[in-house]
């Protein structure tokens, strides 16, 4: 039976009812009285020498406000990087830096010259199709190899290369890696491409930035995944404002995975402007603009290799990557390709040697950061790939190989320097084979081929670190802030509780699932319970939500707080039954004394608390509220083995999904409708990315995907029905919930599943090409088959 | 987009005369052409929309058994209501980009805007059509010419498409998966005196008839007759989606396709 | 400027908007309906769908004048009388069919045109009707099932869960 509450039910989500209605409150939604509205006039160049910005035409348009320029954000600090990377002998990546408005140079097509404030959107538009840029045009380098050449066109004049780090992971390990190849029975090279994305949340950013001439009080609204992250790097870094006078409030978010967690300049523009005017000032991203300052995804380029001995163990693993930056460090990116995509190269596997080797490349295009997954998807693609093709080089079944070399005793300490918790990748492949029903695959592939089509079956296991991340762990790593989460829970006096969480809910359903827990723990209804989110104003400082740490970060800090306030509103029931308090019992809402029938009810309890008349003055202070800070002991690992079932046209090249099925491990669940629902999103992501979704520039550094004319979404027609199953459960040892996070789930585990698939069906079809690049499209399916 | 004024005439004549003024451009449903003023790539100073000419809207037969199809009627309209006259031109209308923006494209704007990759066009030409205008009646071998380019004057206006009905037709369209426009499609219709196959979405000039595959299938009206016939992808579009000779290489698919669902 | 009237969500609307005013802007700006959102420019997300004169139509893709003297609902009209939701606004609770909610007003304007031309659609004629919708977050999967709910179907034994 489905629980009707608590941990563990379907609850519905109370947000929907808003979102449904029309009713929701997203940054655009926001007008300020007197508000004017900024364009950004943006670089059509990829690399260039920036001669001259002429405004004189543009100034007297009419509705025109104030122009800026470079020229005004000079004294203004640069836009920050989180993260610092240290390279391979020791010394610490090149950083450049990152200017709100171009000045000197412009370096990627989309990055802001200018900024005209108008009255209205449009005359902004207008006006500054009147600012004369004067631009001389230099090389771009858009390709990473070509990039770290000797002699390339550097996109920071004042670096050495456009090479931002070298990094070796582990370093260490190197020479015992290299030797354990010379040893192998067999070796498996694989060379490949991550994709560039685009992160596409539906609801293009945007900052509406104001300020109060009679307090000195900044205020931002911002479309946000982190607003106290957003409130610190631009408060401190780039504009000087200490925190209490900067107010960020990220209100109802459209969707983020990843792309939202950075900090923008058109935020610190917002900002800065709504001072510098004395207005508010809000700027709202088309989509084509989203396509030239969001900053993309992935984007790697792979040479993998492994090492194995004659009974096909897995015996040493080493990796050649490039990672594409961009042209400038945004937020989290140096972390990504290195912290979040070595440490993960283990896999499911025990492979006992691994080096990483990581090339971080500047290049003239738009910055790139973390998409969901971020890193892990990177590794699991690759690897995954790897262990497909060795199995096909042995003749052996991958699903086979891949149980021969599972990991199998937990905790495990990886090569990698991450120690997984808990797993059991045995149970998730044996759920997997099941809900896949491999045992019906031959007779399905039978029907493909009478119609003229070719199906194939693909696997793979995929492991995540996320519940992101113990501070003085990232700290070592390279991290500039704490990845701690915090809550702070009211109880009001009546009973009802107000719960201000750090943690910020933009599709995932903090508002429902979080009440759950507390529901849980104190034993009265969710709607007793209410969360709040989204405005540094009212929640203590906290991290926000990416690498799939809500519930497993700031969910633990809500329990922990809310922990506190039992252990208080007991000492108040104590002294109301007259009994000693370690003789308390919580339970369906009430206090009682152990043995007895004697109780109170929560509700006598928490009024108790706000009107003191009958109450332990001298032991205890009255109110009921607690704060916590949960700072997590280790990353969680969530594990699962996903199936794809894909047919493949012959004669057009055109692969549909018929099947996909996921059996995932995320320890404890407490709402698995919306466990499902993120499974589901990233599924659709990860397919997305394997079948159709692509970032492609020219040599010039002309986006040729700029809109979504060009840049394939998926929509309802090109996905089917999943197949999901959350049964395999091994709770997280360290975190009081034993969660372990499943919102980038689907997007890692589902490449590599989807590729392995169509490579099956082409071999099935007489044509086995060893490996072919995502996206796979109808055009390189046919160009593969043809080849 | 620029700021323009809009015309709304209620009759062609009226139209003609608002689309006189300096840098007026007429528009039908707007949903090629709104887009592309959001992008500031036309700059027109009056919008003349022809949404409101009653005398453009519907469907008809004439006396010769034409459909006979008013410039101003969407797609949605066409797709329900030339189902039973013509099944492969309600099929194409009925899957031209989405719900909703059938629901405001015309047949007009898209045969006067000839997109490379539009629908509409594949069938006009494949159907020997007649594009009527409110100057005269264009045959639509004489009226696409090139990408983007047609026989239209400035300030012509297409009001009316006549199909003669094929004794048999179809459709076949691939889809190019961002835009879901064609990214190859082939209209294939079969006269008593001849058969006609129109490709859009592969050529770098646009809509044109495949002979090669009409002469084959005029002897032969059969899958096989054009399963071993091979197009040059030279002239084809070579972009991000495939390459020209992708494209030629679906242009022969399609069109075998088409074939085989109605022989 | 010019002077448009409609009636919008069955109340008389009127205001002064210049050519190039999309009717999406004119609903969201002038009438303060935010609930229409607008998530591309290109006239493919559709975020944006309301209908007029009972046709689903892309709002960032229609000039306001155009809708002069027209018969706009948008998704703020669609809840029961009573501030209930309706049965598609229902299903979609029910089925989990939104996640972060900016596309969900366009894609229940959407199954509210499909359901109105075909009260029993199939699955594949939901996916395909909904070519024009586009949604990041659920993959799809539990909208197609909530539609199909709302439509008066036996979902449970569509697709595992």
């Amino acid at each position: 039976m489905p629980k009707d509450g608590g941990i563990g039910a379907s609850s519905k989500r109370r947000e929907d009812i808003r979102f449904l209605t029309g009713e929701g409150n997203y940054t655009d939604d926001i007008n300020l009285r007197g508000q004017a509205y900024v364009f950004f006039l943006r670089s059509d160049i990829a690399h260039g020498v920036l001669n001259s910005v002429d405004t004189s035409a543009a100034e007297s348009m009419p509705g025109v406000v104030k122009i800026f320029t470079g020229a005004d954000f000079e004294a203004v600090g640069s836009i920050p990087c989180g993260w610092q990377v240290t390279d391979k002998h020791g010394e610490v990546m090149q950083e450049p830096r990152h200017p709100v408005l171009a000045h000197g140079k412009v370096r990627h097509v989309g990055e802001p010259i200018a900024a005209v404030v108008a009255e209205s959107l449009a005359e902004a538009r207008d006006a500054a199709e009147a600012i004369v840029v004067d631009i001389t045009d230099l090389p771009a380098v858009i390709n990473m190899k070509d990039a770290v050449k000797e002699g390339a066109p550097k996109v920071h004049d004042d670096l050495t290369s456009n090479l931002c780090y070298d990094w070796g992971f582990v370093e260490e390990n190197k020479g015992a890696v290299d030797k354990a190849f010379e040893e192998a029975h067999h070796v498996t090279t694989l060379e490949l491409v991550n994709n560039r994305l685009v992160a596409n949340p539906m609801e293009p950013r945007v900052a509406v930035g104001d300020y109060a001439r009679g307090t000195g009080d900044h205020t931002l609204y911002t479309t946000s995944q982190n607003p106290h992250v957003i409130r610190l790097l631009m408060g401190a870094f780039v504009l000087g404002i200490p925190e209490h006078k900067l107010r960020v409030v990220a209100p109802d978010v459209g969707g983020g995975f990843g792309t939202k967690i950075f900090h923008y300049q058109e935020e610190a523009f917002c900002t800065f402007a709504a001072k510098a005017c004395n207005r508010p000032v809000k700027w709202t991203s088309s989509r084509s603009e989203a396509f030239m300052s969001d900053a993309h995804g992935r984007d790697h380029v792979t040479k993998i290799q492994m090492a194995l001995d004659k009974d096909n163990n897995f015996t040493a693993l080493r990796t050649d990557t490039y990672a594409n930056m961009g042209a400038y460090l945004s937020t989290f990116a140096p972390s990504v390709p290195t912290w979040l995509h070595g440490t993960l190269m283990a896999g499911n596997y025990k492979t006992p040697l691994i080096y990483v080797n990581v090339k971080a490349v500047f290049t003239n295009t738009v910055p790139v950061d973390a998409y969901r997954g971020a890193g892990r998807p990177e590794a699991t693609y690759q690897l995954e790939r790897l262990v497909d093709k060795c199995a096909h080089e042995l003749g052996v079944d991958p699903i086979a190989l891949r149980r021969q070399n599972f990991i199998m005793e937990f905790p495990y300490a990886t090569p990698v320097a991450v120690e997984y918790d808990t797993g059991d990748y045995v149970a998730t492949m044996d759920k997997l084979e099941e809900i896949a029903d491999i045992a019906g695959f031959a007779a399905r592939r039978k029907e493909s081929e009478a119609k003229g089509k070719l199906r194939g079956f693909g696997v793979n296991c995929y492991i995540e670190a996320c519940g992101i991340a113990p501070s003085n762990l990232v700290g070592q790593l390279g991290a500039r802030a704490g990845l701690y989460e915090s809550a702070t829970v009211r109880v009001n006096a009546t009973g009802g509780l107000v719960v201000m969480t750090g943690s910020h809910s933009h599709g995932q359903g903090h508002e429902t699932a979080f009440p759950q827990v507390i529901a849980e723990m104190i034993g009265i209804p969710e709607h007793m319970i209410e969360i709040v989110h989204g405005d540094t104003a009212n929640s203590p400082m906290g991290m926000g939500t990416y690498g799939s740490r809500s519930l497993a970060v700031g969910g633990s800090a809500m329990v922990r707080a809310t922990e506190k306030i039992i252990a208080k509103a007991k000492k108040i029931a104590s002294h109301l039954l007259e009994a000693s308090e370690g003789d308390i019992e919580l339970k369906d809402g009430a206090f009682t004394v152990a043995g007895t029938d004697k109780s109170v009810a929560w509700g006598d309890v928490t009024l108790a608390a706000y009107v003191p008349h009958n109450y332990p003055l001298e032991d205890i202070e009255p109110g009921l509220e607690e704060t916590a800070f949960y700072d997590p002991s280790n990353f969680t690992y969530p594990s699962g083995a996903y199936a794809c079932e894909v047919e493949l046209d012959p004669e057009t090249g055109q692969v549909t999904i018929e099947r996909f099925s996921a059996a995932d491990d995320f320890g404890n669940i407490v709402n698995p409708m919306i466990v499902t629902g993120q499974v589901h999103g990233g599924l659709a992501q990860g397919i997305g990315q394997a079948l159709m979704e692509n970032c492609s520039y020219d040599s010039d550094g002309q986006l040729l995907s700029a809109s979504y004319m060009d840049y394939a979404m998926p929509r309802a027609s090109d996905l089917p029905f999943y197949t999901v199953d959350h049964s395999c459960q091994t709770p997280c040892t360290h975190n009081p919930l034993g969660v372990k996070g499943c919102g980038e789930a689907g997007a890692i585990g589902s490449p590599p599943a989807v590729v392995n698939a169509v490579l099956d069906a082409m071999r099935s079809g007489g044509k086995d090409v060893g490996h072919i690049d995502m996206p796979v499209t109808p055009a390189r399916v046919w160009a593969a088959m043809n080849s | 987009m620029y700021n323009f004024d809009v015309e709304k005439p209620t009759s062609i004549a009226d139209a003609v005369k608002a689309l006189g003024r300096d840098e007026a451009q007429p528009m039908s449903g707007g949903q090629t052409l709104i887009p592309t003023l959001k992008a500031r790539l036309a700059m027109p100073s009056v919008l003349v929309s022809l949404k409101g000419i009653d005398e453009m809207q519907g469907v008809c037969t004439d006396d010769d058994g034409r459909v006979c199809i008013g410039g101003g009627t969407v797609h949605a309209a066409v797709a329900r209501e030339v189902k039973d006259q013509y099944p492969a031109l309600a099929g194409l209308a009925a899957r031209i980009g989405d719900p909703a923006v059938r629901n405001r494209g015309t047949i007009g704007g898209s045969v006067a805007n000839n997109d490379p990759s539009a629908c509409y066009p594949a069938a006009v030409l494949a159907s020997a059509a007649t594009v009527v205008t409110n100057k005269r009646e264009i045959a639509a071998d004489d009226y696409f010419l090139g990408m983007f380019a047609t026989a239209l004057e400035e300030g012509e206006i297409v009001t009316e498409v006549k199909f003669p009905v094929p004794e048999k037709a179809h459709y076949e369209k691939f889809i190019q998966p961002a835009s879901r426009f064609p990214l190859v499609a082939v209209f294939v219709a079969k006269f008593s005196d001849g058969v006609r196959v129109a490709v859009t979405g592969a050529s770098e000039n646009g809509v044109f008839r495949w002979t090669e595959a009409e002469e084959a299938l005029s002897s032969n009206f059969s899958a096989d007759a054009v399963a071993g016939l091979k197009i040059d992808g030279s002239s084809m579009i070579s972009d991000l989606h495939g390459s020209g000779d992708y494209r030629a290489h679906l242009t022969g698919i399609m069109t075998k396709r088409a074939v085989a669902a109605i022989s | 400027m010019t002077q448009v009237k409609m009636t919008v969500n069955g109340k008389a609307a009127s205001g002064d908007v210049e050519g190039r005013t999309l009717l999406a802007s004119f609903l969201r700006e002038d009438l303060g309906l935010t609930g229409t959102h607008i998530g591309c420019d290109t006239s493919q997300c559709g975020a944006c769908v309301v209908h007029v004169n009972g046709e689903a139509v892309k709002a960032c893709t229609m000039l306001a004048i155009e809708a002069d003297g027209a018969d706009v609902k948008t998704i703020e009209s669609v809840a029961n009388a009573d501030g209930s939701l309706n049965v598609i606004q229902q299903a979609f609770q029910d089925h989990h069919g939104l996640q972060c909610g900016f596309c969900t007003p366009g894609m229940v304007m959407s199954a509210s045109a499909l359901l109105k031309d075909n009260p029993k659609p199939t699955e594949a004629e939901v996916r395909h009707y909904l070519d024009g919708n586009i949604c990041r977050c659920t993959g799809y999967h539990n909208i197609v099932k909530a539609i199909m709910a709302a439509s008066g179907q036996d979902v449970s034994a569509l697709a595992a869960e």
